[in-house]
């Protein structure tokens, strides 16, 4: 009989530790709903990038409210009063914390999703993604940190100027909000004082899928059940009727026609390179006297990108991309490169537990949101704290993701106009704490979208303190902690990353917005 | 206690590193085979092993890596078994690990892994057809015993998480004979990692990953005399839950690890009852998810005490 007892002991401090409680609580699973401490009821007037015209887009006038198809509409959001399921409850739990903050979610996510260099050809070439046929192997795109910084961008700038642009509809038509219309509804999240047609969610929504199907046509599907989700959102929650999610939808794709025409002529499509380009990167820097970068893979793969700086940047123009670059790096086999080469092998070789997290937290590489993704992340993160509107959270989402795309492109310009090699090529015997990415070293990515964002940031939130600069060096000496970089590599980006974000500033302190 | 038991009661595997993609499926022949120590017996000693692969399945893709070229890891570890009763003991490990890979340019790791500590009790025996039944129940833990880096596979030491393993063993012993039969159950504790973002199948928002349960079970067959232990097994293992490697992305510790292993073991015992003992054996992984295919050598020595004062 004892036997028994111990077993059965046994097996109950087994299932004891079995039955402990392994779910993940996401953070982002936290967010309060949005109240806005502030509508921003003038943000009609704050200057769009794009849209500049509003009249140029079409809204239909809002249905009666007498109109039969008002009072189905109404009729439609009462149905599910005080009768919602607790998946419908998730559902709105999940949205209500913001339409941009979600969208914003969904893009690093696809961007995290594809974020994975094609598998070799038999023949150990590489195929690249296509456009033109999305799903198949390797799936378009590969969205690589340019790649991703570029559709940060184009994403929040649509979903800015769609708000702006909706704001001057709901000025037009000064719509109440179903609630206000008919007190019988209940909203099950914060009432808002605006003008309800056309909606805003309906508006962010239009435009992300607009922009998202040009960015990751694979995907279309998924996006596609995400918006009609926010949709059903709205009016489950008594927040929006039917009528003003259509008209918000139609005129968020609209807007956001402008910024895809802008994306398919902004040279990013030819970013790629000829293998004839590529061979005169290399003339350019043996003609400079450097040694000339090489793929550290097997087999050797072409160069990320080698064309996107040549992409038209948001917040000023070509010129000025090639103003800001910087002057070149220590010539391979200089005294000045020997230094910094030694330094980064004594990192290879003694690096600390606290700087491999370090690197590890920032690396960002293979499968992840990417460095902007990061910032985009960390934005998010501190906007939740600040009841931002939404028009306001999509205007400092763009601002920070204008200067995260330019700033690969200043980056992108330099990294192959030097076109220098990575600290493993020159000493193979310098070993990495992550993946050495496919491009050359001068300058460090990382360093370029830290600094800035952590430039804008910092402007936005300025009570934040140094948190984002001293985040932005962290991120900036992971890279030479981990080995992938040279000092020089980090702190001249800081200093491109930087100048980038200042004219983000510069951008924030006249769109009307205040600060 | 039968003299045959105490023979070879100091028997050793060493932890199979299946070093799937450097993972540690806590298949330990140590806390899997039929044998026990005598009371007041101590054994301790030291083994050394070397796991390679050159290819590995991403999900279900078998592949090689130019940039990794062969991964290889070297576990150094100290062992130990005491017999609180005959029908008790009490087994612990601790190894050393280091890793490499011949090609590309991550770094290799190495670091003190986990301890594993292991209550073996043989709860039921019974005489059958001339041969003996027995039944044992075996319980471990394991905890990492030092800061190292999981979220770096395939060149991580280990998972770097807490887990509580049961098995359930059953052995028929006919002469000289041994046929086993067990199953493992191994539950994994959150693994904390120095992101606060991953992705899984979704984008997942925390420096906790979910790390999923898994299992195992093996046969096994051996031959055992005064001096010689020869063992032959079959293992699998299988993580319940986990997600695939995508194409070419880089491994991470909440894969899907499955793995299918052969191995066997050979022990010679100089002396009857205490004294030294010499352990060599060798898997290899037949087929996987998610890991490595791994071969696997190890040795190792042993010196079997008898703490007991009143023995001459």
């Amino acid at each position: 009989m004892k036997r028994i007892y111990i077993f059965i002991f046994i097996l109950l401090n087994f299932f004891f530790f079995v039955s402990c409680n392994k779910e993940i609580v996401q953070r982002t699973s936290q967010y309060p709903a949005l109240a806005p401490s502030n509508i921003d009821a003038n943000a009609d007037t704050w200057k769009p990038i794009l849209a500049t015209n509003p009249a140029s887009f079409t809204v239909a006038a809002p249905d009666a409210v007498t109109s039969p198809a008002y009072i189905a509409d109404i009729n439609e959001i009462k149905a599910y009063q005080g009768k919602l399921t607790s998946a419908q409850q998730a559902i709105i739990n999940y949205w209500s914390a913001g339409a941009v903050l979600r969208w914003n979610e969904i893009l690093r996510e696809l961007v995290a999703k594809h974020n994975l260099p094609p598998y070799q050809n038999a023949d150990g070439s590489y195929p690249f993604p296509s456009s033109t046929n999305p799903f198949a192997y390797p799936i378009f795109p590969f969205s690589n940190p340019p790649y991703a910084a570029r559709a940060y961008a184009y994403l929040s700038a649509a979903q800015y100027d769609a708000l702006v642009t909706a704001y001057h509809f709901k000025n037009v038509y000064n719509r109440v909000a179903p609630y206000t219309y008919d007190q019988t509804i209940q909203p099950s999240i914060p009432k808002s004082a605006l003008p309800s047609y056309p909606s805003e969610d309906a508006v962010v929504a239009g435009a992300s899928v607009e922009m998202m199907k040009l960015l990751f046509p694979a995907d279309i599907d998924y996006i596609e059940q995400k918006a009609t989700e926010e949709m059903q959102y709205r009016i489950m929650a008594g927040a929006n009727t039917r009528g003003e999610l259509v008209a918000g939808q139609l005129l968020g794709a609209q807007v956001a026609d402008l910024f895809t025409a802008r994306a398919r002529t902004d040279r990013a499509g030819k970013a790629i390179g000829t293998p004839a380009q590529w061979v005169a990167l290399q003339t350019n820097a043996t003609s400079r006297g450097d040694v000339y970068w090489q793929s550290l893979e097997s087999p050797a793969r072409p160069p990320m990108l080698p064309l996107f700086g040549k992409v038209l940047p948001f917040l000023f123009d070509t010129l000025t991309v090639v103003a800001l670059r910087p002057s070149p790096p220590n010539l391979a086999g200089s005294a000045a490169f020997q230094k910094e080469l030694d330094e980064v092998l004594s990192y290879s070789k003694n690096v600390t537990r606290d700087q491999q997290a370090q690197v590890e937290f920032w690396a960002d590489g293979v499968g992840t949101y990417t460095p902007p993704g990061h910032w985009n992340a960390i934005a998010s993160d501190e906007f939740v704290k600040q009841n931002y509107s939404e028009v306001r959270w999509a205007r400092n989402l763009a601002l920070l993701n204008m200067a995260e795309m330019d700033a690969a492109i200043c980056c992108w310009d330099t990294k192959y106009f030097y076109f220098n090699e990575r600290p493993s090529q020159a000493n193979p015997e310098i070993k990495s704490l992550t993946g050495v990415p496919n491009f050359p070293s001068y300058t460090s990515g990382h360093s370029n979208f830290s600094g800035a964002a952590a430039t804008i940031l910092s402007y936005l939130l300025p009570d934040r303190g140094t948190k984002f600069t001293d985040m932005a060096n962290q991120a900036a000496m992971s890279r030479l902690y981990g080995a992938l970089h040279f000092r020089s590599d980090c702190e001249v980006g800081l200093v491109t990353g930087n100048k980038v974000g200042q004219y983000a500033i510069k951008r924030a302190q006249t769109d009307g917005a205040g600060n | 206690m039968s003299k045959s038991l105490l023979l070879s009661s100091c028997r050793y595997g060493i932890i199979i590193c299946f070093c799937l993609l450097n993972v540690r499926v806590a298949t330990a022949q140590t806390d899997a085979d039929a044998l026990m120590i005598s009371k007041n017996f101590y054994c301790a000693g030291g083994t050394y092993g070397n796991s390679s692969w050159t290819n590995y399945w991403e999900g279900t893709f078998k592949r090689d890596n130019l940039n990794l070229g062969k991964v290889s890891t070297n576990t150094y570890t100290f062992i130990g078994n005491y017999g609180i009763t005959s029908k008790l003991n009490i087994l612990f490990n601790a190894p050393y690990v280091t890793t490499h890979a011949s090609a590309g340019t991550l770094k290799g790791q190495s670091g003190l892994q986990d301890l594993s500590v292991t209550l073996k009790w043989l709860t039921y025996q019974h005489s059958l057809r001339g041969g003996k039944l027995s039944f044992f129940s075996i319980l471990s833990g394991s905890l990492p015993l030092s800061n190292y880096e999981p979220d770096f596979l395939p060149l991580s030491i280990g998972l770097h998480c807490k887990s509580v393993m049961l098995r359930g063993l059953l052995n028929y012993k006919y002469n000289r004979f041994l046929l086993g039969a067990s199953a493992q159950y191994i539950q994994h504790g959150d693994l904390t990692i120095d992101r606060n973002a991953y992705y899984t199948t979704t984008l997942i928002y925390s420096n906790q990953v979910y790390m999923p349960n898994a299992n195992n079970v093996m046969l096994s067959a051996g031959y055992l005399d005064k001096h010689i232990y020869f063992g032959a097994n079959v293992t699998k293992a299988t993580t319940l839950g986990g997600f695939d490697i995508r194409k070419n992305d880089m491994p991470f510790p909440s894969n899907r690890m499955n793995a299918t292993t052969t191995g066997a073991m050979f022990k010679y015992s100089f002396s009857a009852v205490s004294g030294w003992e010499l352990l060599a054996g060798g898997n290899y992984v037949l087929d996987g998810r998610n890991v490595g295919q791994a071969q696997t050598f190890y040795g190792g020595v042993f010196y079997l005490f008898n703490l007991s004062k009143n023995t001459k």
